[in-house]
């Protein structure tokens, strides 16, 4: 029972976790547990820009994996494709949300398996506010996203 | 002039020939496509994990939800099996009345990466099947969906495939029933299959 209470509630603290460089805020920094290593990973993550000046994010780099790369799911004619996105938007004033089916981070070369309780971090370089470095929270396979309504404050 | 009985006849059958044809004409535009739509049957024949050849028959009687992905994709695929996993679950005893099917449309690297391995850790209920190019590209066809492999050198092996995203459910006789759109919340997908069981 402890045990279970600890990795329901210990790892949603990582991902409820609140970063802040410049202007921005970045949480809910979450992966999804793979299946071994030879699959990509993905990073997912919310940012909030309460400046007034218009920023994007333009990188991520971890020493989880070999190449991370941000990538945007669009889907066209019924066809989903992963194009590599060079920028993501963070508008001034605006949220954005790397989350499924979306904008995401796709991390190829996974030096280990991704499993569910872990943590990593991942730097994110921002085009004017510069890099931080966030902790990522592996979730379950099926999971949504985490769940910080009663956590992180 | 008089007729004969005989012509008559053939008079009476070229008009009722006449207003048949009109009334086709009148109708074509609306029933070719309930037809076609109550003759969609699409068919497969593809090797599970342990090569077994199956085919729809093998699942007469169960609702079918098929989803063509491949097991090196970050963020649809999974997103899609996980919500296939939470209706499984939801579904309690119903469930046995329900197929889910991952239908690799990259079935070479599948089958090495372990194809069983990666539905299993889903739902257990998700059978994978990975066929051949040949085999692979007749399941598509016979689903009316579109997948492509596109070059990519950061991506592992140096590409990716873009593939239809959806959810397609298969009736227990076969007919093709409805697709569910990418997206489509676990909820309204079981929803939609308690309303049919």
């Amino acid at each position: 029972m402890l045990s279970t209470l600890l990795t329901l509630t210990a790892p949603a603290a990582f991902a409820c976790e609140i970063f802040t460089v410049g202007d921005l805020s970045v949480e809910h920094a979450w992966s999804r547990a793979t299946i071994g290593a030879d699959r990509p990973g993905v990073f997912y993550v919310e940012v909030t820009n309460a400046g007034t000046t218009d920023d994007a994010l333009i990188g991520i780099a971890t020493p989880a994996a070999g190449m991370p790369m941000l990538h945007e799911t669009v889907v066209t004619n019924g066809i989903a494709s992963m194009p590599h996105a060079m920028s993501i938007p963070v508008p001034a004033g605006q949220s954005v949300k790397l989350a499924p089916g979306g904008y995401h981070g796709m991390l190829t070369g996974l030096t280990t398996a991704l499993n569910e309780g872990d943590s990593f971090p991942v730097t994110l370089t921002f085009e004017k506010a510069g890099e931080v470095t966030v902790n990522v929270e592996v979730l379950s396979l099926r999971a949504e996203g985490p769940d910080c309504e009663h956590a992180g404050q | 002039m008089r007729l004969t009985g005989p012509q008559k006849i053939l008079w009476a059958a070229a008009g009722f020939a006449a207003l048949a044809y009109g009334a086709l004409m009148v109708f074509s535009d609306r029933a070719p496509v309930s037809v076609a739509q109550a003759a969609f049957r699409p068919t497969f024949t593809l090797p599970d994990a342990e090569g077994r050849l199956r085919t729809l028959s093998d699942f007469a009687g169960k609702h079918l939800l098929m989803f063509f992905g491949f097991t090196n994709c970050p963020d649809v695929c999974p997103t899609t099996l996980a919500e296939v996993a939470q209706v499984m679950d939801d579904l309690g005893e119903e469930a046995a009345n329900v197929q889910p099917l991952f239908i690799s449309i990259d079935p070479e690297r599948d089958r090495r990466l372990g194809l069983a391995a990666f539905t299993a850790a889903f739902h257990p209920t998700i059978l994978g099947l990975a066929g051949d190019a040949e085999q692979t590209r007749a399941a598509a066809e016979s689903f009316k969906i579109n997948f492509e492999r596109e070059e990519d050198a950061a991506a592992p092996d140096g590409y990716m495939m873009s593939h239809s995203p959806a959810l397609y459910l298969i009736g227990p006789d076969g007919d093709w029933l409805r697709q569910f759109t990418y997206g489509t919340p676990a909820a309204d997908i079981l929803a939609d299959l308690q309303s049919r069981l």
